[in-house]
């Protein structure tokens, strides 16, 4: 079965999709979908210098999308003019990757395939990368759930009640550095942040708890990456754009729905 | 039984001292209310001692395992999260939903609030849901950061006489912090009036006729004090304690403490 490049594209975009659209409710609620940009951005540099220092892909944009994702942390923790930063972080991250790429020597590399993703070229050693780390932050959030909230709703509760919310947003940034890393080859570093953050916000009207709205966000999220990767098929489009165009026009459809029950 | 020690307590932001070399003490069952003008430190103290925030300097112990309640300023949840009360409550730790619906009714809120979206509370309803959830982690100090804004005057006096009643049953501590001199002064046992330092420190009575602290309010709250208290007699008479910062701790005895 996982013989068929189909089969192993459509697993590919159903895990990204799970875990990227769960841990994307948090990058909703706690308004970080700049940071979600700026450490995917970082992962261009991490795929140049990989390439490089001949290291496995995701290993390098691990520790490079980990390095961004703690230095904006640090920067833009409690400062005015946060927003300028993440802005000038994430764009200049993004030059200076194209520019180590091209700087390249012997290497002639698909820019391509790590903007925008590849899905159909997923090997069954990337499906293990993307169901492994998935499922490492998968668990992250369970294991840590009610703490992530607490401390997202209110900080100051959260510390009063013995947990630091410090501590859960270096839990976020670290998970979202792990997605980032998984994901680059399913949908690229240009639209990671769409999958983060479409299917949740789309999951919204539908939802009265947190637990729900990840839920939905999660359904939504596969059903994009199935509906996408078929769309693609039928139109012969890119297939990372075809599946966040598809979560997109969910997005819609349930955005109509809530004006219309408000 | 003592609950919090602070000592020689500072804290600054961005290189600006907001509190300098503040000691404090919390005893089991007292009502203790911080009061200062706007920018004085006194949600900053309040941070220090529930753990928000770390001191630069000094130090503060709490009771082994102290259980604190705390209720914040505001409750600002971001519009795209969806959250009933209910689950609110279930924060940071999940409580049956009798107790649920025991704290909500505690409160003054029906039980039937528990579906409403938090977002959809008005001030007064969402002061008494975040008093709930603090009440549901059994605290043994329950702490307020100006926990009446927004009220008008007769709410905010309403809350104050709620959370007094709730320390006689729950024999909690309480600790709140507050701009709103005349309403809040009355229901302490312990004023504490604080600009980047304590200025003066003690019964509420001693606290309003201090020079330090007309210096700070003027004369004009005495009366709305005496008017009030006028009208809610909390039997306080027999506090006329004087006590200086950095003097010792002298003692309480409460109905409500143990």
């Amino acid at each position: 079965m996982l013989d068929d490049f189909l089969v192993r594209a459509a697993l590919a975009g159903v895990g990204v999709g799970l875990v990227a659209s769960v841990l994307g409710c948090f990058v909703v609620w706690r308004r970080m979908a700049y940071f979600g940009d700026a450490t995917a951005h970082a992962a261009i540099l991490g795929v140049a210098l990989s390439l490089g220092f001949a290291l496995p892909v995701t290993a390098g944009v691990l520790a490079v999308a980990v390095i961004m994702g703690l230095a904006v942390a640090v920067l833009s923790s409690g400062r005015q003019g946060a927003d300028a930063v993440l802005g000038v972080l994430s764009h200049s991250a993004l030059a200076f990757g194209l520019m180590a790429v091209a700087l390249l020597p012997n290497v002639r590399v698909d820019l391509q395939a790590y903007l925008f993703g590849d899905i159909l070229s997923v090997s069954r050693g990337d499906l293990g990368v993307i169901w492994g780390g998935g499922a490492l932050v998968a668990a992250l959030l369970a294991c840590r759930w009610q703490r992530l909230l607490t401390a997202t709703v209110n900080g100051d509760l959260a510390a009063a009640a013995g947990i630091s919310p410090e501590r859960e947003k270096m839990v976020l940034t670290v998970a979202l550095a792990v997605v980032v890393a998984v994901s680059i080859k399913v949908v690229g570093a240009l639209l990671i942040t769409a999958m983060l953050i479409i299917p949740a916000a789309a999951a919204r009207p539908l939802a009265r708890t947190p637990e729900v709205m990840a839920g939905m966000a999660a359904v939504i999220a596969v059903a994009a990456a199935l509906g996408g990767l078929q769309l693609a098929l039928w139109l012969d489009t890119p297939a990372g754009p075809s599946i966040v165009a598809s979560a997109a026009a969910v997005y819609a459809a349930t955005a109509v729905f809530g004006l219309r029950r408000a | 039984m003592r609950l919090i020690t602070g000592t020689g307590l500072r804290a600054a932001y961005d290189g600006r001292v907001v509190l300098e070399g503040v000691d404090f003490r919390l005893d089991a069952g007292e009502i203790v209310t911080i009061v200062g003008p706007n920018g004085s430190g006194k949600s900053t103290l309040l941070r220090l001692l529930s753990g928000a925030l770390k001191p630069g300097a000094g130090r503060i112990e709490r009771a082994p395992g102290l259980r604190i309640g705390y209720v914040p300023q505001k409750l600002h949840v971001d519009p795209t999260m969806p959250l009933t009360v209910r689950r609110f409550l279930d924060l940071p730790r999940r409580v049956g939903s009798a107790k649920a619906d025991a704290a909500l009714v505690r409160v003054g809120l029906g039980s039937e609030i528990a579906g409403r979206q938090v977002t959809e509370l008005s001030g007064g309803q969402l002061q008494r849901a975040l008093l709930a959830q603090a009440l549901l982690r059994e605290p043994q100090v329950l702490m307020l950061d100006e926990a009446t804004q927004g009220l008008d005057q007769p709410g905010s006096a309403a809350f104050y006489r709620l959370i007094e009643e709730i320390r006689a049953e729950v024999g909690c501590a309480v600790l709140m912090v507050s701009h709103e001199l005349h309403v809040v002064m009355s229901a302490s046992d312990r004023v504490i009036c604080l600009n980047g330092h304590v200025c003066c420190e003690g019964a509420p009575e001693h606290v309003s006729s201090a020079p330090e602290y007309r210096a700070l309010f003027g004369t004009g709250t005495g009366g709305a004090l005496a008017l009030y208290r006028h009208d809610h007699d909390h039997g306080h008479d027999g506090h006329h304690h004087h006590h200086h910062p950095h003097g010792h701790a002298h003692h309480h005895h409460h109905e409500g403490a143990e």
